[in-house]
């Protein structure tokens, strides 16, 4: 249990990277780029996770207590999803480009440069 | 490089990956531990500004200059994919064909939730610093909350409620007033997005000073962009038509 959530980080950001790689269309590509970057999501949560810790958000009514899972590492995975959702658009928004331009989203019929 | 070869690479990247990852992992501190240096300094500090909810905190107080740049991040990439996605010159702008038929409970059920979607995205803005939610979370669901039209089956009337011109100057007024939020800060000697604002009483809805403020004006930053953006994609897929390559040239 100790390093399970660890693996399972370690493991998205592989697999992510794996599917990058042997993807052949583009948009397959931006969605394992999206897979990996969740590994980085798993793995901030991670690292801030306590047992028996609170939500570190003290809606009215609750007493705030030190007892609470780190909300620095939550803050930053918002920043990640952020990110990532506005690379997703890029990509996918490249991804039609290269469509229009050479008829093709497979990464391996794009190896020549066109001028 | 063929596939083999590439594969062949990745193998040993990927397992020098993780070997080293699994040596930091066994380096760190076990997990669940209830040493957490950085939440020790970020609740008391989020609490003092009387800042119920400590991620908002962090987020919009703490750490705002980061969320500045996250700010340009969102805008620029709204502005790339817009630049991207363009019309080129062999295509041109169509009018949408009412294509295709949607059952009467999808388009009963889309109107239904548009209300109640706008709703719950007002308040997850509304009270980002009170409860879970903030401006980034509750700037997708109102930007998704317009969407609902589509799902309706009325791409026009989307297109009606959404004067794709308001939603850029949104997104652009709105990026630029965080940044002047933050100058006022520095006008007022207190530091660039400085905490500046009353900070009122803890866990009510006036409270945690600029927070809650940045937290609105991220939401419609947020909002905007993701109209702007999805409206690129709707473009390329409804409202552009491409036309014969002969023609292109004439």
């Amino acid at each position: 249990m100790r390093i399970f959530a660890y693996a399972v980080a370690g493991w998205l950001v592989l697999v992510g990277a794996m599917g990058i790689l042997r993807s052949r269309n583009l948009i397959q590509a931006t969605v394992s780029l999206s897979v990996a970057q969740s590994g980085t999501y798993v793995l901030l949560l991670a690292i801030g996770y306590q047992w028996e810790g609170r939500a570190p958000v003290f809606s009215p009514g609750s007493t705030p207590t030190s007892d609470v899972v780190d909300p620095v590492v939550q803050a930053m995975a918002l920043t990640d999803i952020v990110v990532s959702a506005t690379v997703t658009a890029l990509l996918l928004a490249l991804t039609i480009q290269i469509e229009k331009t050479h008829h093709t989203v497979d990464p391996d019929k794009l190896q020549q440069l066109k001028g | 490089m063929s596939r083999r070869a590439r594969l062949l690479v990745f193998a040993l990247g990927a397992a020098g990956l993780a070997v080293m990852f699994a040596f930091a992992v066994a380096g760190m501190p076990p997990f669940g531990t209830s040493e957490h240096p950085y939440r020790d300094l970020a609740v008391p500090a989020a609490l003092q500004h009387r800042t119920a909810n400590v991620v908002s905190s962090v987020n919009f107080d703490q750490r705002a200059l980061d969320t500045l740049g996250e700010e340009v991040i969102l805008l620029s990439s709204v502005i790339g994919t817009a630049a991207l996605l363009r019309p080129t010159r062999r295509e041109s702008r169509r009018p949408a064909t009412r294509g295709g038929r949607v059952s009467d409970s999808t388009t009963l059920l889309s109107y239904l939730l548009l209300p109640v979607t706008v709703l719950i995205g007002l308040d997850v803005v509304v009270h980002g610093h009170l409860t879970p939610g903030g401006g980034f979370q509750g700037g997708v669901v109102l930007a998704t909350a317009v969407h609902l039209l589509y799902l309706a089956g009325r791409y026009e009337s989307l297109q009606r409620l959404r004067p794709l011109s308001w939603y850029v100057w949104t997104e652009g007024l709105s990026a630029a007033s965080f940044a002047v939020l933050g100058l006022v800060g520095l006008a007022l000697g207190s530091g660039f997005l400085a905490n500046i604002a009353p900070l009122g009483s803890f866990q009510s809805l006036l409270s945690a000073g600029t927070v809650p403020i940045l937290n609105i004006v991220t939401g419609a930053a947020v909002a905007g962009g993701g109209v702007v953006l999805l409206a690129q994609f709707f473009a390329q897929a409804i409202g552009t038509t491409q036309l014969p390559t002969r023609r292109s040239t004439s």
